[in-house]
């Protein structure tokens, strides 16, 4: 961890897209000259000021950052442990992390000259933000999102048609965000001069991974600032915890402190029903094994035979049978830690953080909660938690409301 | 040299262009496919490419995609299409036969058992959709070291700086995809491929077969007449899923190899 970068934790990926053995650029060759253009336009625009004073811009007057860092007073003296804190990204335009990473990508796809932007989405999250951005600066988008999610995510749904997105329902396999993934790359391989492929997650094929999580960063640079304003100078977080689908909100959290030894990482992932032999879950790291599949090596749900299994989870933003290889990396040595919370246990998260804190928060935020509500009772009242509430649970309502037994009567 | 080598040479001699089939192994199931396959040599193909099913088919439009889930559907696993290889071998020693399909079930196997399986079983080359020339020391390198050849994929953005970077390790023909897109889409015009074709053949004596978006005997013509050959997939797959008999079949794909041979 030292600051020469000889054994820094930061330096990732290498010239070929690796995190160690994860990530890769597994692409069709119809793609391969995309995604090295790609990575060319991305190199170069990562050290142009002009691109991120832009960005910044862009982030303080269109999105509301810096998002608050908020101490979560009625919580920690619930759980009668650690000091918590909750990063808000929930707060952001669009109601969560994702457009942070969007206008990154597309003031990127602007300077290459695309004029068509397509994404893939699973809660619709990603979608709304691709879409926004999109209605911002006049062009054209289209939204592929499983038949399943379109059906259990309405209002995401409506709210890109009013933003001008076309939403496009993908039917094959199971419906969800890796088929819709899948007719991403689908209409890429088809559309390839004009069009700009704006994945929503630390996953893909080399630079997606490394691109995403420096767009999303600015929620960990920015914890690393805001904490030392309230806790003194030189503070630092004891723990981070970040609810993992493919892994973008938690990256963007941890990466600006892999190198800080004291700082413990953890990442949720979606427990479904228990990660068991029934597989109806999402945690690709506790219940997966390394494979390859949307252009990186990671570890992936799948059977004996290497076929893809579908996931399963309360939150259509964490049912991805995948995770970011760097998230992959980070396990494998160690550096992070990555637990598993069912949907039940999301479930009470989620109304705690409504009746305690006036927060409702979105069910994938929800998992992270509920790890800090397993660990921060067993922890000092020194020790201090920084979780990520990287989106707002508007979005939810009608599948909470099913869960509890309301009738809401839509 | 490997059986696709001396495939080419021989029509090379004869001044014939190459008709390859595609199938997906195990649709709709191990029993009717293996007679399907059977029958492709009688029928006039060449080399026949036998798809791997894959859950995530990401190069594949619908047509294939469904073929996958169907054999999926019916069981088939890698060890079911290693194992119709070996069976086709049986009564065929010469025709080549190229699997295609995606890494990751290859990956979960095991490079080095799968490369030794697929060799016993009577396999002549891989087409691997998801593996580019970045990276070649995944499968391509093993798989020449282990006899088999590694057949890749030109396409319309494969542009003159990054050819030679495809054509190298590629072995026993280039793949030249006609059309941006996925399998069974849009048509290709051989007015639109030939000068593609000539470039590529500028820079390789491999034979150049193109494929994608080539469905009638016609087409199939036209096609092999400005390369050394054609490939048709998504049209044969259709008729199986459209419940024809095995005959019906081979009569379609009869059609289909007169028309490139006719070229």
């Amino acid at each position: 961890m030292a600051e020469d970068g000889i054994n820094s934790f930061m330096t990732g990926p290498d010239d070929k897209g690796r995190f160690g053995q994860f990530g890769g650029r597994f692409v069709s060759e119809t793609l391969m000259p995309l995604i090295l253009e790609l990575e060319e336009r991305y190199e170069h625009a990562k050290t142009d000021p002009t691109f991120w004073a832009e960005m910044d811009w862009l982030w303080q007057h269109y999105v509301g950052r810096p998002s608050p860092l908020y101490y979560a007073e009625r919580l920690t003296e619930a759980l009668g442990g650690a000091k918590i804190y909750l990063k808000r990204d929930e707060l952001n335009h669009t109601g969560a992390h994702k457009i942070n990473n969007v206008l990154g990508q597309i003031i990127l796809a602007r300077r290459m000259g695309k004029t068509r932007i397509i994404a893939e989405t699973g809660a619709g999250q990603h979608g709304v933000a691709t879409a926004t951005v999109c209605a911002k600066f006049g062009l054209q988008c289209v939204v592929y999102m499983g038949a399943h999610d379109v059906e259990r995510q309405a209002p995401n749904v409506f709210r890109m048609k009013l933003l001008g997105a076309t939403v496009v329902p993908v039917t094959s396999g199971r419906g969800t965000l890796k088929d819709a993934m899948n007719d991403a790359l689908r209409d890429w391989v088809t559309n390839v001069r004009d069009t700009f492929y704006c994945i929503g997650t630390v996953a893909g094929p080399h630079p997606y991974p490394a691109m995403v999580r420096d767009f999303q960063s600015i929620i960990g640079k920015e914890v690393r600032w805001q904490l030392a304003e309230q806790e003194g100078a030189g503070r630092l977080p004891d723990t981070l915890i970040a609810a993992i689908g493919g892994g973008s909100n938690a990256m963007g959290l941890f990466y600006p402190f892999l190198d800080d030894p004291t700082v413990n990482i953890i990442g949720v992932e979606a427990g479904g029903r228990g990660v068991d032999d029934r597989m109806e879950h999402c945690a690709s790291l506790t219940g997966g094994r390394p494979g390859v599949l949307h252009g990186n090596r990671t570890y992936l749900l799948q059977d004996d035979d290497g076929q893809i299994l579908e996931g399963y989870s309360i939150s259509a933003g964490l049912d991805y049978p995948g995770i970011g290889p760097e998230h992959a990396w980070l396990h494998d040595i160690g550096r992070a830690q990555y637990v598993s919370i069912t949907d039940k246990e999301a479930l009470e998260a989620f109304q705690l953080s409504c009746k305690l804190e006036g927060i409702i928060p979105a069910l994938e935020p929800a998992h992270a909660l509920a790890h800090v509500m397993k660990i921060a009772p067993t922890l000092p009242r020194e020790h201090i938690i920084v979780m990520n509430m990287c989106g707002r649970g508007d979005k939810d309502i009608v599948t909470v409301a099913k869960h509890l037994g309301f009738d809401m009567k839509v | 040299m490997t059986r696709i080598d001396a495939k080419f040479a021989a029509l090379r001699a004869e001044g014939k262009k190459g008709f390859v089939a595609y199938m997906m192994a195990g649709d709709p199931d191990m029993a009717t496919s293996l007679a399907i396959m059977q029958g492709m040599p009688g029928a006039g193909v060449d080399v026949i490419e036998l798809g791997m099913p894959f859950t995530d088919p990401m190069a594949d439009g619908p047509t294939i995609q469904l073929a996958g889930q169907r054999a999926l559907e019916g069981g088939q696993t890698l060890q079911m299409t290693l194992d119709m290889v070996a069976a086709f071998r049986a009564t065929d020693t010469t025709t080549p036969i190229v699997l295609m399909g995606y890494y990751n079930p290859i990956y979960s196997r095991g490079v080095d058992r799968f490369l030794a399986d697929a060799k016993a079983a009577g396999i002549d080359g891989l087409i691997v959709v998801d593996l580019p020339p970045e990276e070649d020391d995944e499968l391509c390198l093993p798989a020449q070291a282990a006899g088999l050849n590694f057949i890749r994929l030109a396409t319309p953005t494969t542009d003159a700086k990054r050819l030679p970077t495809v054509l190298q390790n590629t072995s026993g023909f280039v793949y030249y995809v006609s059309i941006t897109g996925i399998t069974g889409a849009a048509a290709a015009e051989a007015a639109h491929v030939a000068p593609e074709v000539a470039r590529i053949k500028a820079a390789t004596d491999l034979p150049v077969i193109v494929g994608f978006g080539i469905r009638t005997p016609d087409n199939a013509r036209d096609i092999a007449g400005i390369a050394d050959g054609c490939v048709v997939g998504s049209a044969i797959v259709a008729e199986i899923a459209a419940g024809k008999s095995v005959d019906q079949v081979l009569a379609f794909v009869k059609g289909l190899a007169d028309g490139a041979h006719s070229a």
